[in-house]
């Protein structure tokens, strides 16, 4: 570690237009993002890098502080656009992972899942890799060697992911963890808009006079856009908000519906249909920029409040209320997140909440529009450059003819060449369990954490002949990997990633990854030369695969062409389209009343309501929903190491109604048709007495994920994680609720080593949940 | 009130803990955290609520008052500072006396140490750490003008009643606008004595 850091790019503030900038941020503050000379000058030697934090998707600007050694030490906030210097505990704390003990440093094997890891040189890893994927093409044929990338890769290894499966595996099977996150919304805007975004930027949210946040716990999983909506609230927008728990931002909302998990898509619909019987509906919008309206005021008008009051489990009358708030306003936004987008109809919700957004009027004005808060650092990046089973750079589609010649010309291969599509994240699971996927690279995803039916995916990933995993820690599913090979932080590479509004920002490298560690850009280039396609990865970093990726993308709806580095450092990010390089970006989509659909209409769908896949029943009475804690990041590989983290939060717990008869702390087993886990139960009124609620960021024995139900939508295939039928049991001891196991680390090879604490502490309120009982 | 201070607005507090976790990464006590979150509504509702130090004013800041070893000193500009670990012998007085429950004891260091409105920062020019980062706002720093430009019409008291006795600070808390500047009622409410319920016996 000798080489010095990268000198800090160039101040990133922006200029600022007073009427946008977000609540707190008075002169005062804007002054604020570097000391005036002696705070810095008293930290003698140290330097501040400008990037951003590397877990959610707002993107907060954050510095990196790093000391003369090029080691980096600290965070500092930064005044970035996005965040005015906020932040959430994870983005404090997120420094903390660069330099920790648990860090794999070298690349790791061993022949069977039976034997320890044995540590080995590069070379080494890297040839028993290659010749592992040969064995099982050779075998089974290119298809049978699976690929799963993930939405907090910088956005050039995300390109690099598709590229290099389909051209060095030559396989179809490719996919990423952003299949569990927001494909629901992704479709839907699609099918909706022709352009896979949000429509407005961030800063729009100030300038609302009505803020409906569906599914969304803003609070926990968006710490930092809680000024947004205490910005639009101080300014005397109404807030509506639809949850089936009274979180921290619902708790201030001037209506609350409280609905029962799995039943959105019957409340947006009875809103429609108020908005169309009390002419709340804006006909002139509706007549000029929409098609389709007629089959979605049908499906409305077969929902009348009444009838979904019922299924929703909410007064008939606030449903009207909703409506009459939303529609009478004179600009009225929508954002969601997975709340309504974890579900068989995940993209039917969507739709339905565009439906609303467009009948009144509210798509492409300043502080009118629709949104979906992305949960992955890079979960709008992620999808775009063709990560994804079934699309190409630039959102291309692997089906389209046209799409395929473009992309081959660009790449240097025959069209013929070039894989068809393959199946999603979970469908690869199943796949695996039935013997048709033999091989399996990992890279950036934990889905032994993540994905639903736990039991079931541990035993499909058990049948692989050959898996590999890149990480920088030792995930629970890289220690089930044959190979595991160790990659840099985001602190130690360069990179870009697109946040939730679609701007995208530059994340610059603040030290030199650790000796022994290396890019992930430089393990798919390696590993692609190794497999004869050398030829086609000659990239040296992030920015020569950034200038293959901007290319690639030109012309395309999701257009890179006129960003650069240079630009995203100068100007703290660009929002796509950007086509060239002296475009400004497009914060705010469909100004010109234009959508990306040929015809430049929106494309409103009928939405239907169904029932939630895992029926309920005499035994399986409750709704089980799942969500996150501010604490804590996805699968917690990176979080459930962090000290302040795993202290504030330091396990799962079940959070119930007082009407289940349970006290603080009691051990309570929640049961579903796929398992049943132990967990503290966290009495509170916060929740509807008909669900209960368990975070998902933990590992068996303790994992939500035991509990929850894999069924897909059927057009995003996300899995249903937002609702299924449970039932909950008095357990006997306290013993038998298990502590999480410590993550595993360097400490875990050999497995012996494992230290497992068995604390049987019950849930105090870290969580910032209230307790029924002093504990 | 000081001139630039923090304001604490409870309405806006998610309890993310974000002001926790900045708190320990301040210079002056790395590692650890100076601020407490309280939940006042527990069992009803997610409301949260963080405790800095008020920086009292009037009567001048209990904590000094009794510290035999005058080890906390108070700035001009009326910031209660954390002990000179130079004269401090850890005798926990300054906590005991502390109507707001913020200094706290390194036992094993015998050592006091409490939030100094992160002084190497404001000296300088800068928020507080917690103030910068909380993520709602529910920690401001500013003056009050600043505060007001931002929240119109925005109630502010620095007034505590303990009793009989009420104490003025430096750190003021945001109220309902039609609350009047009375002074808020200082300490956790009583909830419970032996075991009884007392809220309803108890009109305020
Ligand atoms: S996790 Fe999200 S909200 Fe928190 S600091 Fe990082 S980017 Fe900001
Ligand atoms: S950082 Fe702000 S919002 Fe979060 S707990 Fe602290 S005071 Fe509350």
């Amino acid at each position: 570690m000798t080489s010095a850091p990268r000198p800090p790019a160039t101040d990133d503030r922006l200029p600022l237009d007073p009427a946008l900038a977000p609540p707190g941020t008075t002169a005062f503050r804007d002054a604020g993002g570097l000391p005036a000379g002696n705070w810095r000058g008293a930290r003698d030697g140290e330097t501040l890098v400008p990037t951003h934090c590397c877990f959610c998707g707002v993107q907060c600007g954050i510095y990196l502080r790093v000391d003369r050694t090029g080691t980096v030490f600290g965070v500092e906030p930064r005044n970035h656009d996005i965040n005015r210097m906020r932040l959430c505990p994870k983005g404090i704390n997120a420094y903390q992972q660069v330099n920790h003990p648990d860090r794999l440093t070298a690349p790791l094997v061993r022949s069977s899942r039976d034997e320890p890891f044995r540590e080995v040189s590069w070379d080494e890893a890297l040839s028993v890799t290659a010749a592992g994927i040969r064995a099982v093409q050779a075998r089974h044929g290119n298809d049978a060697f699976g690929m799963l990338g993930g939405a907090s890769l910088f956005t050039e290894k995300t390109y690099l992911v598709g590229k290099f499966a389909r051209i060095a595996l030559k396989t179809r099977h490719v996919d990423y963890n952003g299949r569990l996150c927001m494909v629901s919304a992704a479709g839907a805007n699609k099918l909706a808009f022709g352009i896979d975004r949000a429509g407005n930027p961030f800063s729009d949210i100030l300038l609302t006079d009505c803020l409906l946040i569906a599914g969304a716990n803003v609070g926990e999983c968006f710490p930092v856009l809680t000024q947004y909506v205490w910005g639009a609230r101080d300014r005397g927008a109404k807030l509506i908000v639809v949850d089936p728990r009274e979180t921290a931002v619902a708790r201030t909302a001037d209506i609350h519906v409280a609905l029962r998990p799995g039943t959105d898509a019957a409340f947006f619909n009875a809103v429609l249909h108020v908005v169309v019987e009390e002419s709340l509906t804006d006909e002139a919008f509706l007549a000029t920029r929409t098609s389709g309206w007629e089959e979605a005021r049908a499906a409305a008008a077969d929902c009348p409040p009444r009838r979904a009051a019922e299924i929703c489990g909410v007064p008939a009358e606030q449903i009207a209320e909703v409506a009459r708030v939303f529609g009478t306003a004179d600009k009225a936004m929508a954002w969601h997140a997975r709340g309504i987008e974890h579900h068989t109809q995940g993209v039917d919700n969507c739709l339905a909440v565009i439906n609303l957004c467009a009948a009144t009027g509210n798509i492409g004005r300043p502080g009118a529009g629709y949104g979906t808060l992305t949960g992955q650092g890079n979960g709008q990046g992620g999808r775009e450059h063709g990560q994804k089973s079934d699309l190409l750079p630039g959102g291309r589609s692997i089906n389209d003819p046209e799409h395929r010649r473009q992309i081959s010309r660009i790449w240097g291969i025959d069209e013929a060449e070039l894989p068809r599509a393959g199946t999603s994240m979970v469908e690869m699971v199943h796949q695996m369990r039935r013997g048709e996927i033999r091989g399996l690279l990992g890279i950036c995803n934990n889905p032994f954490v993540s994905l639903p039916d736990l039991p079931a995916v541990t035993a499909a990933y058990d049948t692989l002949d050959f898996h590999v995993q890149c990480d920088f820690f030792l995930s629970e599913t890289a220690a089930n990997a044959h190979v595991v090979l160790p990659v840099t932080t985001w602190a130690e590479d360069e990179g870009v990633m697109a946040n939730a509004e679609a701007r995208v920002v530059k994340h610059n490298k603040a030290q030199e990854p650790p000796p022994g560690v290396r890019t992930d850009t430089w393990v798919m280039c390696r590993l692609a030369q190794l497999l004869g396609a050398g030829d086609k990865f000659a990239f040296t970093g992030s920015r020569d695969v950034f200038e293959e990726l901007r290319i690639a993308s030109a012309g395309t709806v999701n257009d890179y062409y006129g960003i650069t580095y240079e630009r995203l450092e100068e100007t703290g990010g660009i929002a796509w389209p950007c086509p060239t390089t002296d475009h400004p970006g497009t914060p705010r989509l469909f100004e010109d009343g234009r959508t990306h659909h040929p015809d430049g209409l929106i494309h409103l769908q009928r939405v239907e309501w169904r029932p939630p896949a895992d029926p309920y029943s005499d035994e399986y009475p409750l709704s089980l929903t799942t969500g996150r804690t501010v604490a804590h990041f996805l699968s917690g590989n990176q979080t459930r190491r962090l000290g302040a983290l795993v202290e504030q939060t330091p396990r799962p717990w079940v959070e119930l109604h007082p009407a289940h008869g349970f006290r603080n702390g009691d051990p309570v087993r929640v049961v579903t048709r796929r398992g049943a886990t132990v967990l503290p139960a966290l009495v509170t009124e916060a929740i509807r007495p008909d669900t209960v609620f368990v975070p998902y960021h933990w590992p068996i024995p303790t994992a939500a994920n035991t509990l929850t139900n894999a069924a897909l939508d059927p057009r995003s295939k996300i899995p249903e994680y937002k609702v299924c039928a449970c039932r909950l049991e008095r357990a006997e001891h306290l013993d038998e609720v298990p502590a999480p196991p410590t993550p595993p680390g360097r400490s875990a090879y050999p497995p012996k080593a494992q230290a497992a604490r068995t604390d049987p502490l019950p849930p105090t309120a870290p969580q910032g949940r209230g307790t029924a009982e002093r504990s | 009130m000081m001139g630039r201070t923090i304001f604490i607005d409870p309405g806006r507090c998610i309890g993310c803990q974000a002001c926790v976790s900045a708190c320990r990464e301040c210079d002056s006590h790395r590692g650890k955290s100076m601020i407490h979150l309280d939940y006042p509504d527990e069992g009803h509702s997610v409301a949260s609520l963080p405790t800095v130090c008020m920086h009292c004013e009037d009567p001048v800041a209990p904590c000094a008052e009794v510290c035999p070893a005058d080890a906390i000193l108070v700035t001009v500009d009326g910031v209660v500072q954390t002990a000179d670990t130079s004269r401090c012998i850890g005798c926990a007085n300054c906590v005991n006396a502390c109507p707001f429950g913020v200094p706290k004891i390194d036992l094993a260091a015998k050592l006091q140490m409490k939030c100094d409105l992160c002084y190497d920062r404001t000296s300088a020019g800068l928020a507080p750490m917690c103030a910068t980062v909380c993520p709602t706002g529910a920690l401001f720093y500013g003056t009050l003008d600043e505060l007001r430009a931002e929240r119109p019409g925005v109630e502010v008291v620095d007034a505590f009643a303990f009793g009989g006795t009420t104490v003025r600070t430096g750190v003021a808390t945001v109220v309902p606008a039609d609350r009047g500047r009375r002074p808020l009622p200082g300490g956790l409410p009583v909830v419970e004595v032996n075991g009884v319920d007392v809220r309803k016996a108890d009109p305020r």
